[in-house]
């Protein structure tokens, strides 16, 4: 009850916050793009994390469906719908981002998941990069040039709820009780068979799930940046987020959370080194293996991420017999 | 609890439950299981018992539908090996893998939860639980542990009381005594005998052959995926050929 309090509380007053610093100039430019960029990371990580921590798979994908959300809702906004149209507007084109995604995710997940093992990451590999080529072949969107002239519609009010939202979606789909049969196959997949979960159908909607924020995140980007090419969603931006992934451990939203932030703060303190950011990013992560392994918060999470303590089901003391 | 198993004794024992027909499991070119035939009667418990490798847990991944074969199996008259895992459990059949499959990061009261993945039942849910706990006594005590950090005798049991919690008619048991103490196995077993007493199949997998076959109504020998005999527990356990084989 309490913490429930504290939460909302927090959640009001992010909120706030995040319509008091642009309304009000509290932080320059740079650090507001900053903080942007981070909530984007946050929901890529949480999201990735849903199928390389919690489902114990290896997706190596997410840029891929990033680059859906993004090239669905840019098209949306810059092409379909009438600028200076109603509110409606930019929220809808971010659902129709991480739905294209979504949808791309299920055409993803119904071959990856006929076999076990590492088809995953091949499959994915493989579709990140028909992706990309897709897009630099069609002239409509700009093909390699990119798309021009996306509105700077992302503001940071936008991007604090739905970094909330993909939080909030993540974490209750994994303390669900449908959701466990996510981390029953990662301990141990025919068990979670032989207890009657379908693991396919489960894995299918995890993935769907993971693949929705990811368009989502790309859709908030492409509105952000005001520019996207296919080259932006290449396999190193699978890379960054697979670092903030196992840098923040694997099985954990908070974990997720700590690994996106570390990661952007790093990636702009660093800016000045210039090339050698290039060096000192991958060592530090291999530091990171070396001495954690699970990456900072591997499989625990913050409390306040984890389910509510359940009334304890006492069993009656004596039972007639 | 005894009038349910004099019902079951006089009604309901010559129903079959279970039917195996000429059942084959092959891995690349090797045949495990080469047509095999069986049946379990309502309110029965079956032991299959064999030397390693003689094909007994392909046979019950087979029947949980986890692993491909060729031939029939009917359950309570219906075919069944067209259907998948979940489908199968949600019939009423439930196994106790070997090396018991406990979700170790997940809490005792979450991995029996994951049983009832599917239902939407909340009631029968809860009395459930407390069925099992009563049974269980010690997973109750241990609710809110980790599954990972109990012992091999309470993950067995956590095991057991997991497949209950999908309200099977027929558990199929593979190895439940294996690294075990002694004691720990006169336990299960008397605890196995409790849930058949309620009116439960069982289909015991062991190599423990003597203390299965004491324990089952019927049991089968299997050799190398066949079936070399078969008979009452009594009348197995006393087999010279059982004796020499299995027993020392």
């Amino acid at each position: 009850m309490n913490r429930h309090w504290t939460i909302g509380l927090l959640l009001l007053a992010g909120a706030a916050l995040s319509w008091a610093i642009p309304r009000y100039e509290l932080l320059n430019p740079y650090l507001q793009a900053t903080l942007m960029y981070l909530g984007i990371n946050i929901i890529l990580a949480t999201s990735l994390n849903l199928i390389n921590g919690y489902l114990g798979e290896f997706s190596v994908g997410h840029a891929g469906f990033m680059a859906v959300g993004a090239y669905a809702s840019a098209i949306l906004t810059v092409m379909l719908l009438p600028v200076g149209a109603a509110a409606w507007r930019f929220p809808l084109a971010i659902m129709a981002g991480g739905c294209a995604a979504a949808l791309t995710g299920l055409v993803v997940a119904i071959p990856a998941f006929r076999t076990r093992g590492d088809y995953l990451a091949i499959v994915t590999l493989a579709f990140a990069m028909i992706v990309k080529s897709a897009l630099e072949n069609i002239n409509a969107v700009g093909g390699p040039r990119g798309l021009l002239g996306i509105e700077g519609l992302s503001t940071m009010p936008w991007i604090f709820a739905w970094t909330v939202l993909s939080v909030w979606v993540i974490r209750n789909f994994v303390y669900s009780n449908p959701g466990r049969g996510v981390l029953a196959i990662r301990e141990d997949e025919v068990a979670a068979e032989l207890m009657g979960v379908n693991t396919r159908r489960v894995k299918i909607r995890a993935f769907m799930i993971a693949s929705f924020f990811a368009g989502v995140a790309g859709g908030l980007f492409a509105h952000l940046l005001q520019f996207i090419s296919p080259r932006i969603f290449d396999i190193t931006k699978t890379t960054d987020i697979l670092v903030m992934v196992y840098l923040g451990g694997v099985g954990s939203i908070g974990g997720s959370i700590v690994g996106a932030s570390m990661f952007t703060v790093l990636q702009e303190c660093l800016r000045p080194l210039g090339v050698w950011r290039m060096v000192i990013m991958p060592l530090l992560l291999v530091l990171l293996m070396l001495f954690r392994p699970r990456g900072i918060m591997g499989l625990r999470d913050f409390p306040w991420f984890r389910p509510s303590v359940e009334c304890p089901q006492r069993p009656p003391e004596t039972h007639p017999s | 609890m005894t009038s349910n198993s004099q019902i079951n004794k006089s009604t309901r024992l010559t129903d079959i439950l279970l039917e195996v027909r000429d059942l084959r499991v092959r891995y690349g070119h090797i045949e495990a299981v080469q047509g095999i035939s069986f049946k379990i009667l309502a309110g029965e418990i079956v032991a299959l018992v064999g030397a390693n490798g003689a094909g007994k847990s392909s046979i019950l991944r087979a029947i949980s539908g986890i692993l491909p074969f060729g031939g029939e199996v009917l359950f309570e008259g219906q075919p069944i090996q067209r259907l998948g895992s979940a489908a199968i459990v949600a019939l009423g059949i439930a196994q106790v893998p070997e090396g018991r499959g406990i979700f170790g990061t997940l809490t005792v009261k979450e991995n029996l939860r994951l049983a009832t993945w599917n239902r939407r039942d909340r009631r029968a849910i809860t009395a459930n639980l407390r069925h099992v706990f009563d049974l269980f006594p010690r997973l109750a005590e241990r609710q809110r542990q980790l599954g990972g950090t109990l012992s091999g005798g309470e993950q067995q049991m956590l095991a057991i009381a997991r497949a209950l919690m999908t309200r099977a008619k027929l558990l199929l048991l593979d190895e439940p005594s294996m690294g075990l103490a002694p004691m720990l196995v006169h336990e299960i077993f008397r605890i196995l005998k409790d849930i058949n007493r309620t009116g439960t199949s069982l289909l015991l997998v062991e190599q423990n052959a003597l203390m299965a076959l004491k324990a089952a109504s019927r049991g089968y020998v299997l050799e190398t995926g066949r079936i070399v005999l078969h008979g009452t527990g009594r009348e197995l356990a006393d087999h010279p050929r059982v004796k020499e084989a299995y027993l020392g």
